[in-house]
């Protein structure tokens, strides 16, 4: 059985490229399954898809925690501990990461036992007409699996953005076929090892026996004040609202819009944004009426000054 | 025939449009919202022929539901969770009024804590209503039974109300090969909806849903609700047949997966069956006689059939994602019910409580609640119940719970 978890951020069309990558598999003659892990359903936030492909029908269910290829649509997520990227990755583990820094560096920085590859997703999507950066390394992921021909990934693209309209399906079989083009030599990289527990060698699972504890332990109940503060929302940012303060009026309309309220004014009465918890929505962005709140890509202000992402 | 990916949830709403239903009362709830839209996007491209009409809550949409039914026409309807025990009064009414129409719960857990994720709490608060229920493990069985559900509620013999029950994410979001029946073939096992003098016409006014007093005429009615949902299991087991004939797939009231010298027996519903199959394969190669149960019909509880398959077996493990607070798993005690009395006193039975509220059960668990059952019987007496729970996961509350109550600070928790 192929197992194949991909994550990337909310907008990133992470369900999108599982259910190509699940289609194009389904083309091939495999039985498949794939799904969306749901939850944090917010633009940026960390999310992820598994599919699991097989030549007989596929019992196992639920998400996948010993993959053959682990496709990283995002490379700030490899920073994120609570993304829970690298879960499971073993020496036989292939990763696949959407970066325009190269394979080295991610060999050397996070030290894994199996083969990494990297595609530069970002300029193959811009190319084909901002494509998402998840539709673009499916096109890789395909490849890497050596067994999904250029006609299967074709058709499964064709048939699972069938609803976005002409132009999207032919900007994402463009980038996803160059994707696919440029893993030529890597094609069959993944192997189908990962096994799951077998009688012997399965370690117990390590059970315990709960006690009757006190309230207010024992129900669910907050009593600490304000800890939402603790949920550092900005980093979903994928882009980042910066404030102009030439053009910017002190309004205040962006500080009573913004959903996060991580909007304060200075002394001066100019707004200003707490990037911790700015979680990239831009809807101060979209309703100044003074066009006052540019908008940044993330990851070029990071390599900047990296205030903000995760400390 | 078409075999395609398809969610659980877009298999229900294969099954509705393949069922050509006239008329859907609908209201929103995750995990099960998707199929409303699926049906409503489809009766908007004329693709089906129905009705849809949203309704301000569950409770409206159930009564809606019954009176369409009642009034005699076919009806769909989904809800999961909490909307299911908002509607919960209608449950029993719908019983009562004999609206023989199919109602697809998506599982997921009741608040509180609120959750999204799937146990069965939600459709087993509805055992007790007179609704039949089938549970399903995987999407095909989805969407053949509620084919096989309208067959069911509408024969003259039975003439109630069917669940069919989905697990949240675990199906409801997950896509697997579907082979979608051919409509032609579906108009042959599935007729039109038969009135059979349960209608509403102008001239012909009936009351549906009278007063009873003095307890005689209510225990009659409400027995006549239980002796139908009795009878349900031969006409399941007849419709099993029948549709196998059509569609090549058989259906019965209870699975048996690798069980004919099995010593050891898992008993599981729904979607986390068939991980069970993945752990039993793994026991069998290592040579123990390990198999699993697993019943479709829960209503009416298929005794006569558990009986068969468990009544000689060593040790039977019963995996319950449920929980009833001060009694524990819910399968565990209907199926000790089940087996009580026995000539030769039946299997040693042990309870397992997992899958709360979404929590996975892997593999290794499986394969250590075969272990803990091996050990049972070889001493000769039951474990004490188990719930499926980690020092892991502990550590884990105990970190949410130091949060909450100000005794620390998270991590980059997002
Ligand atoms: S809405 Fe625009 S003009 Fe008004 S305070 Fe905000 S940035 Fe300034
Ligand atoms: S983008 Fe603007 S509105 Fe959205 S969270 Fe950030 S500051 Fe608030």
């Amino acid at each position: 059985m192929y197992r194949i978890r991909l994550h990337g951020r909310g907008g990133q069309g992470i369900k999108t490229a599982s259910r190509i990558l699940g289609t194009a598999l389904f083309r091939a003659g495999f039985e498949v399954q794939d799904a969306p892990r749901y939850g944090a359903e917010r633009r940026g936030a960390p999310i992820f898809a598994y599919v699991r492909a097989d030549d007989k029908a596929i019992c196992e269910r639920g998400v996948i925690h010993r993959p053959d290829l682990v496709m990283v649509a995002d490379d700030t997520l490899l920073d994120l501990t609570s993304a829970n990227v690298l879960e499971g990755l073993s020496g036989s583990t292939a990763l696949l990461i959407n970066s325009n820094r190269s394979a080295l560096h991610w060999c050397q920085r996070l030290q894994l036992p199996g083969p990494v590859t990297v595609l530069d997703g970002g300029a193959i999507g811009a190319r084909a007409g901002r494509v998402p950066a998840g539709a673009v390394c499916v096109g890789a992921a395909a490849r890497l699996l050596g067994v999904v021909s250029r006609q299967a990934l074709l058709t499964a693209v064709a048939e699972e953005l069938a609803g976005h309209g002409a132009a999207a399906v032919e900007a994402s079989r463009q980038a996803v076929l160059q994707a696919y083009d440029q893993f030529s030599s890597e094609a069959g990289l993944v192997q189908r090892l990962q096994v799951a527990a077998t009688p012997t060698a399965a370690a117990p699972p390590g059970w315990i026996e709960l006690a009757n504890e006190a309230l207010p332990q024992a129900a669910a109940t907050i009593t600490a004040p304000a800890t939402s503060r603790q949920v550092a929302t900005g980093l979903w940012r994928t882009r980042r609202p910066q404030i102009d303060r030439q053009r910017c009026s002190r309004c205040g309309l962006c500080l009573n819009l913004c959903p996060e309220g991580c909007i304060d004014l200075d002394e001066d009465g100019f707004p200003v944004i707490d990037y911790r918890y700015c979680k990239g929505c831009l809807l101060c962005a979209a309703q100044c009426p003074r066009k006052a709140i540019r908008i940044c890509e993330e990851r070029a202000v990071q390599t900047e000054k990296p205030e903000g992402g995760e400390s | 025939m078409t075999r395609i990916l398809l969610t659980g949830n877009a298999a229900a709403a294969w099954g509705a449009r393949l069922a050509a239903v006239d008329y859907v009362p609908a209201f929103p709830i995750t995990p099960q919202t998707e199929i409303i839209e699926t049906l409503a996007e489809w009766i908007d491209g004329g693709v089906m022929d129905s009705r849809l009409v949203t309704l301000e809550s569950e409770h409206s949409m159930l009564t809606a539901a019954g009176a369409a039914a009642v009034t005699g026409v076919r009806v769909f309807t989904a809800t999961s969770s909490q909307g299911l025990l908002y509607g919960m009064e209608m449950l029993y009414n719908l019983a009562g009024w004999r609206a023989p129409l199919v109602l697809v719960n998506v599982s997921r857990g009741l608040s509180a804590p609120i959750t999204l994720e799937p146990d069965h709490n939600d459709v087993l608060a509805a055992r007790d209503s007179g609704f039949l229920q089938i549970h399903c493990a995987t999407c095909q069985e989805v969407l053949d039974n509620v084919l096989l559900a309208y067959r069911l509620a509408e024969d003259s013999r039975v003439r109630l109300p069917v669940i069919v029950n989905l697990d949240g994410f675990y199906l409801s979001f997950t896509r697997e090969p579907v082979e979608i029946p051919d409509p032609v073939a579906v108009a042959d096992f599935l007729p039109p909806f038969a009135d059979l003098g349960q209608h509403f016409r102008g001239g012909q006014p009936s009351s549906q849903a009278v007063a009873v007093l003095g307890g005689g005429p209510y225990s009659y009615f409400r027995y006549q609700v239980h002796l139908a949902a009795e009878q349900a299991a031969a006409v399941y087991a007849d419709l099993g047949r029948q549709f196998e004939r059509h569609f090549g797939r058989l259906y019965q009231a209870v699975e048996a997966y690798r069980c004919d010298d099995a010593e050891l027996v898992l008993v599981m519903i729904g979607s986390f069956a068939t991980k069970a199959k993945v752990a039993v394969d793994r026991l069998r190669e290592a040579g123990q006689k390990v198999g699993l149960v697993r019943p479709l019909l829960l209503r009416p509880f298929p005794v006569a059939e558990l009986r068969r398959l468990l009544g000689q077996r060593k040790g039977v493990a019963v995996i319950d994602q449920n929980l009833s607070p001060g009694r524990g798993g819910i399968l565990h005690a209907e199926l000790a019910e089940a087996l009580y009395g026995l000539a030769k006193g039946g299997p040693l039975l042990a309870s397992f409580v997992g899958g709360l509220g979404g929590r996975d059960i892997a593999e290794e668990e499986f394969l250590q609640i075969v272990e803990v059952l091996s050990q049972a019987v070889q001493r000769g007496s039951a474990p004490p119940p188990r719930l499926l729970f980690t020092a892991d996961e502990l550590q884990q509350v105990r970190r949410l719970q130091d949060i909450a109550h100000g005794s620390r600070e998270g991590d980059d928790a997002s």
